[in-house]
């Protein structure tokens, strides 16, 4: 049997070799990958984003326990992935995400692997797509994907997640923080966590703003429906019936409040996330996002193929040849890359 | 492009109350370009062999203080071997008293260490013996 038929035949053991061979980028990662791709699509990603220290892991492990307990007896299995930043010095990397989620050992239904990012800068590590690809082969149905502890840009888990949650806690920054581009927009649901810490209320207040500045035009079309002064209300809660026809086009960002490490508001997220899947796949929303990631990744693949396949048709010394070239000022950047591409 | 990272288990078996040699030796991997998978204190063998099988780690690092070392190893050991991970160095740290470590090795631990050990010994022997068993498996 090859690793991805063992995998595909429920091998644990598999499943982690599986992912260290796309890690590593090897011919076998990506032979894994070509195998495994028909067993793909479907499963939920969730992305879990936001500053160092909000509570990532805690909200990670208390929303894990919350899939496994589910009400009608069968409890879909949940695959984590959390990655932590390698240094940009040695490389080398120390992944503690574990430590907070001791309360999933024992369960053969949760699989967790903790990734670094290995230099790459968006808060999530170019191998992640793929691995997240081996755990929804191998029928996790909910992944969830905890990037770097992530500042202001890092975005790109909104392109591989379905539901991105961007977490934030109490007394990290004013409305001018929460009005500026970049994570607070790519969140389908913002999570205050650590919402027994002092300043929760004006959190709170800063980012239900933020909201109401985000979304005029379609609270607009919203009021035709809607009675006056329901207006902002809206915005505090997910629509709460996604079946009726006038509120389906729409999500309205809901605002979460938890305390992870008590598991407080978590069924609640849990919930929310629940409807928001709904309302991805009755919007026809969850192909459009599958067909933009697809788009996505195919373009970094081949961005990086054809990088690749360049770089080898030129030899070192042409290169520091033009480098040389650079840092004496008789080239441009532009006119460098011009020259090496003509060459 | 073929990057292998060496991928290594720091852990805390057992009852003990503090992790600070863990974390001098985690420290010290990290800078040596290793990738330290950090799981805490009070981790039960079968914690640490789920962990190991999951991450799919080359070698860990185990490090105990309390005295239960030679109940505690061997279970670890008979876990990552019942798991198909036997190709797994092991590594242990502490508080170990001289007549133990024989046996210890026997067992097949790799390397251990006690006080006043220099990390850049740990980070020799663990790359020393990780590039030996990925030898071995190709």
């Amino acid at each position: 049997m090859t690793l991805s038929q063992e995998l595909l035949a429920g091998s644990r053991l598999a499943l982690a070799r599986v992912i260290t061979q796309i890690e590593n980028g090897t011919e076998a990662g990506r032979i894994a990958l070509d195998e495994l791709f028909p067993y793909t699509g479907r499963a939920h990603l969730i992305g879990v984003t936001g500053a160092p220290g909000t509570g990532k892991s805690s909200l990670v492990n208390q929303l894990a326990i919350a899939f496994r307990q589910s009400e009608d007896g069968e409890a879909g299995r949940v695959g984590i992935v959390a990655v932590d930043p390698s240094s940009p010095f040695s490389g080398g990397a120390i992944l503690g995400d574990r430590v907070r989620m001791r309360d999933l050992a024992g369960d053969s239904g949760v699989f967790i692997r903790s990734m670094a990012s290995r230099g790459s800068v968006g808060g999530l590590a170019v191998a992640t797509s793929g691995v997240v690809q081996a755990l929804d082969a191998a029928g996790f149905e909910i992944i969830l994907i905890e990037t770097v502890g992530a500042g202001q840009a890092e975005v790109d888990i909104a392109r591989l997640a379905h539901t991105t949650l961007v977490v934030e806690a109490p007394g990290l920054g004013d409305d001018i923080q929460a009005l500026k581009a970049g994570i607070l927009e790519i969140a389908d649901i913002l999570v205050i966590n650590k919402a027994d810490r002092p300043g929760v209320e004006s959190t709170e207040r800063a980012l239900l703003s933020m909201l109401q500045l985000a979304y005029p035009a379609k609270q607009i079309l919203r009021d035709h429906s809607s009675k006056p002064g329901h207006r902002w209300i809206e915005a505090e809660s997910p629509p709460s019936n996604p079946a009726n026809s006038s509120e389906a086009e729409l999500w309205v960002t809901p605002v979460v409040k938890t305390i992870a490490v008590e598991g407080q508001g978590v069924s609640e997220l849990r919930s929310t996330i629940e409807l928001h899947r709904r309302f991805l796949a009755m919007t026809g929303e969850r192909e459009q996002r599958e067909r933009r990631r697809l788009h996505a990744e195919v373009d970094l693949l081949l961005r990086d193929t054809l990088l690749k396949r360049w770089m080898a048709g030129i030899s070192d010394g042409q290169y520091e040849q033009i480098l040389d070239l650079l840092v004496r000022r008789e080239l441009s950047p532009w006119r460098a890359v011009q020259l090496l591409i003509e060459n | 492009m073929a990057d292998r990272k060496i991928r290594v288990l720091v852990a805390k078996p057992g009852l003990d109350g503090h992790d600070r040699g863990a974390k001098v030796v985690a420290r010290a991997l990290r800078d040596a370009g290793m990738e330290v998978i950090y799981t805490g204190l009070r981790q039960t063998p079968e914690m640490i062999a789920e962990s190991a099988l999951q991450e799919d780690v080359d070698a860990i690092g185990l490090s105990v203080l309390s005295g239960a070392h030679m109940a505690l190893v061997p279970r670890i050991l008979e876990l990552l071997r019942s798991n198909g991970q036997e190709d797994v160095s092991i590594f242990l740290g502490g508080i170990i008293p001289d007549e133990d470590i024989p046996k210890l090795q026997a067992m097949g631990v790799r390397g251990i260490y006690g006080p006043g050990t220099l990390t850049e010994q740990i980070v020799k022997d663990i790359r020393l013996a990780v590039t030996r068993a990925y030898a071995d498996s190709n």
